[in-house]
C-alpha cells in the first residue's frame, strides 16, 4: 500500500474545524479508498478485509464462570474508521484491554501489522503503534495539561536516566515536542489550559486531553473507548471532524461509542458485540438495521433502525421500553 | 534565662548536626520514592543500615574510603533490585509490606550472632574501627573552631569535618535530584505516580522507571546511613522502624515532591525535637509532671502526634503546593 501515509495537502493545512461547522469535510483520497475498499466487503461476521491492520483469532476472556469476550475472528481495516458498538457489558472494553495488552486472554491470538502481539506488554503494544484511550479517563492529575501531552512524546533522550541530567542532550527534542504538543492542544481547544493541572479539568476536557496524549505518540492505529462520552455536543461535531482527519492522514481508528449518530456519521465499518460475541459487522447504514443488532440493543421484535433519529426522542424511547416490558 | 540560652544553642547545633544531614539525605531518597514516583517504601532504615554495614565492613577489610563508599552504594542498589523485582509489577501495597519486613530482616541478621565477625552482633561495630580513612581525608587544620554560638573540633568524630562532608553530600544529592526531576525522566516518574496504566498506554516501560527510582532513592538512603554512623558507631537497633518512621515524618513535614522539603523538614524536626527534650529538663519546666527519665518517651509521643497533625491539617507539608494536593481529594 504505497499511499497509506500520504497526507492530503488541502486537508491537513486547514484541519482545524472552527467549531460547530456542520457536515463532514469532503472525503479525501484515503477516506474514499477505505470507503471504496470496504464497499465490496460482505457484511458478515468474521469477513476478511482488503487490507487488515489488526487480525484477531479465537480470543476468549472469562471472569469466573462468565465469558466476557468470545471473538472468533475479526479483521480491522487499515486506514479506516471502525466502530465497535454493543450494549453495556457487551465486552467492548474488555476486548480493548486484551488487544492493547492491559489484560490477558484465556485463549486466542491477534496480530498487528502482520506481527503477532498477543503476548506483548501494554507498553510494547503502544510502541508498536497501537495506542489507546480509556473509558474511565486517566488524566495525570498533578501534571499540567502540557506536561500530560509532552509525556506522551516518544524517543525523547531526556527520558533516559543519565542523559536526563544533561539538558543540552534533550533540550532540542523537548522544544520540538513542545511545539507539536501545543499544536495538538490547540486542535482540542485545550491550549488555554496548558498550564493548569490536569486534575482541574472537567470530565469532557479530560477525554479530549487523553486523546491529545494518544495522538502525541504518532500512533498507526488509535483505539478510543467512548471518546465522545461527556463531551459537549458542540464539541462532539468537531471531535468527529478530528477523527476523520486522523483517518485521512492515514491512521486507523477503532472506537467504542454508544452515540449511534456519531457512529453512523463517521465510521466506515461497524462491528457489533453482544454478550462477548461479535453478532454483526458491516457498513453503518446496513448494520444498524440488522435484526440481530436491534435485538441486542432494544430487545427482540423491533424493526426500528438504530440510526433512526426518532430514537433521539425520549417519548419514542419510552414507548419502546414500555412495549418491551409488556412482553 | 541562661538555661534557655543553653537549650537554644543545643537546638541550633541540631540544625547542622550530622544526624540531621543523614535524615535529610534519607528523606531526599524517600522523596524520590514516594514524592516523585509514588512508591511506598516503608523500610528506608534498611537501606541506611545496609549502607552503614557496607561502608563499615568494607573499610575494616581494608578498602579505601571511596571504594567503601561505592560498596555501600552497591549494597543499596542490590537491596533495591531484590525488593523491586518481585513487587514493582504488583500493586503499591506489596512494596510497602516487603520493604518493612526486609528492613527488619537486615537488622535482625545484623544483630544475630550469624555474622558476628563482620557485624559485631547486637553490639554493632565500634566507630573507631571504620572512621580512620574518613578522618584522614580531612583538609581542615587541627584545633577547634567557633562559628556563632556553635563550637566543635575541626577534625574527629563529631567535628566540623564530618558536618562539612555530610552537608556536601546532601547538597550534591539535591543537585542530582533537581537535575533529574526537572527533566523528561522526572516527568515520567510523576506520570507513574499519578497513573501507571496511563503511562503504560503511552509506551513507557513503567517497571523499569519504578526500578530506577527505587534504586536512586535506595542509594541515597545507603549514603545517609554512612553519614549517620560517621560521628558514632554502627548500632543496628538504632536503625530500625523508628528511624524509618522519622524519615517519613521529616519528608512529610517539609513537603513531599518538593526539592528542599526533606532538608527543611529534617532541620525543623531536629531543632524542635531538641527544644522539647532539653526544654523539658530545664527548671522552667519543673511544673510539668514529667520525670526526667520519661522525657525521651514523651518527646517520642510528640513526634507521633506531630506526624498525625501534619497528615491531617497540612498534608502537603511546609513547602508543598496546596492547590496540587487539592486535586487528590476528589
Ligand atoms: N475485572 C473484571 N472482573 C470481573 N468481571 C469483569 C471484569 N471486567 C469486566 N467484567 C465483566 O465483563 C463484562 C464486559 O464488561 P466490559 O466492561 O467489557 O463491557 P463494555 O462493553 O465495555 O460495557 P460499557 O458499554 O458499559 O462500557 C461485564 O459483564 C463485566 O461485568
Ligand atoms: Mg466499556
Amino acid at each position: 500500500m504505497p499511499d497509506e501515509k500520504t497526507v492530503n495537502e488541502n486537508e491537513t493545512g486547514a484541519a482545524v474545524p472552527g467549531g460547530d461547522s456542520q457536515g463532514a469535510p469532503a472525503p479525501s483520497e484515503t477516506a474514499k479508498r477505505a470507503g471504496r475498499d470496504l464497499s465490496h466487503v460482505a457484511p458478515e461476521v468474521g469477513v476478511a478485509k482488503p487490507d487488515a491492520i489488526l487480525t484477531a483469532r479465537g480470543v476468549q476472556r472469562r471472569f469466573g464462570g462468565m465469558t466476557a469476550v468470545d471473538v472468533d475472528y475479526l479483521e480491522v481495516e487499515r486506514g479506516a474508521i471502525t466502530a465497535l458498538i454493543g450494549p453495556n457489558g457487551a465486552g467492548k472494553t474488555t476486548f480493548f484491554n486484551l488487544l492493547t495488552g492491559f489484560d490477558r486472554p484465556n485463549q486466542g491470538e491477534w496480530s498487528f501489522e502482520g506481527a503477532p502481539i498477543s503476548h506483548k506488554s501494554a507498553a510494547r503494544v503502544a510502541r508498536a503503534g497501537m495506542v489507546r484511550t480509556f473509558q474511565l479517563t486517566k488524566a495525570l492529575s498533578r501534571l499540567t495539561v502540557l506536561e500530560n501531552v509532552l509525556l506522551a512524546a516518544t524517543k525523547n533522550p531526556g527520558e533516559r536516566m543519565f542523559a536526563s541530567m544533561f539538558q543540552p542532550l534533550w533540550a532540542a527534542t523537548e522544544a520540538r515536542n513542545k511545539e507539536k504538543a501545543l499544536e495538538i492542544l490547540e486542535r482540542f481547544r485545550l491550549d488555554k489550559m496548558r498550564d493548569e493541572y490536569a486534575g482541574s479539568l472537567s470530565g469532557g476536557q479530560r477525554k479530549l486531553l487523553e486523546m491529545a496524549r494518544a495522538l502525541m505518540t504518532d500512533p498507526t492505529m488509535i483505539m478510543l473507548d467512548e471518546p465522545m462520552a461527556g463531551v459537549n455536543p458542540a464539541l462532539v461535531q468537531s471531535l468527529l471532524g478530528h477523527i476523520q482527519d486522523l483517518r485521512d492522514e492515514g491512521m486507523s481508528v477503532l472506537f467504542v461509542e454508544h452515540d449511534m449518530h456519531a457512529v453512523r456519521h463517521i465510521s466506515d465499518w461497524v462491528v457489533v458485540m453482544a454478550e462477548g460475541r461479535i453478532v454483526a459487522e458491516g457498513p453503518p447504514g446496513s448494520v444498524m438495521k440488522d435484526q440481530a443488532v436491534v435485538d441486542a440493543y432494544l430487545g427482540a421484535h423491533h424493526d426500528t433502525d438504530l440510526g433512526d433519529d426518532a430514537l433521539l426522542d425520549p417519548e419514542v424511547l419510552a414507548r419502546l421500553e414500555a412495549e418491551e416490558e409488556k412482553r | 534565662m541562661e538555661e534557655l540560652l543553653r537549650v537554644l544553642t543545643l537546638a541550633l547545633g541540631e540544625l547542622l548536626a550530622p544526624a540531621t544531614a543523614a535524615y535529610a539525605l534519607a528523606a531526599i531518597g524517600l522523596n524520590v520514592h514516594f514524592g516523585y514516583t509514588g512508591l511506598l517504601n516503608v523500610g528506608q532504615a534498611g537501606f541506611m543500615l545496609l549502607g552503614a554495614y557496607g561502608f563499615g565492613i568494607a573499610t575494616i577489610s581494608g578498602a579505601p574510603f571511596w571504594v567503601a563508599l561505592l560498596i555501600a552504594m552497591a549494597a543499596g542498589t542490590l537491596f533495591a533490585v531484590i525488593l523491586g523485582l518481585p513487587t514493582l509489577k504488583l500493586r503499591g501495597d506489596y512494596l510497602a509490606i516487603v520493604t518493612i519486613s526486609a528492613a527488619e530482616i537486615i537488622r535482625m541478621l545484623g544483630r544475630s550472632t550469624l555474622f558476628d565477625d563482620y557485624t559485631g552482633g547486637s553490639a554493632g561495630i565500634r566507630g573507631g574501627d571504620y572512621k580512620g580513612s574518613f578522618q584522614e581525608l580531612s583538609f581542615l587544620p587541627d584545633g577547634r573552631t567557633m562559628i556563632g554560638p556553635l563550637e566543635y573540633l575541626n577534625n574527629g568524630s563529631d567535628s566540623w569535618w564530618t558536618r562539612l562532608f555530610a552537608w556536601s553530600l546532601v547538597i550534591l544529592a539535591l543537585v542530582v535530584v533537581w537535575l533529574l526531576t526537572r527533566s523528561p525522566w522526572g516527568r515520567v516518574l510523576k506520570g507513574v505516580r499519578e497513573d501507571e496504566d496511563a503511562v503504560r498506554a503511552l509506551g513507557k516501560n513503567v517497571y523499569s522507571y519504578k526500578m530506577q527510582a527505587l534504586i536512586l532513592g535506595g542509594v541515597l538512603g545507603s549514603l545517609a546511613g554512612i553519614i549517620f554512623v560517621l560521628p558514632g558507631a554502627i548500632a543496628p537497633d538504632a536503625m530500625g522502624r523508628t528511624m524509618t518512621f522519622w524519615v517519613w515524618t521529616v519528608m512529610l513535614l517539609g513537603g513531599a515532591a518538593t526539592l528542599f522539603g526533606p532538608v527543611l523538614g529534617s532541620m525543623l524536626f531536629f531543632f524542635v525535637y531538641m527544644i522539647v527534650r532539653a526544654g523539658m529538663r530545664t527548671d522552667v519546666m519543673e511544673f510539668l509532671p514529667i520525670p526526667t527519665q520519661n522525657v525521651d518517651h514523651v518527646a517520642g509521643v510528640l513526634v507521633g502526634v506531630t506526624l498525625m497533625l501534619i497528615v491531617i491539617f497540612r498534608p502537603q507539608g511546609i513547602l508543598g503546593n496546596k492547590k496540587e494536593l487539592a486535586l487528590d481529594a476528589r
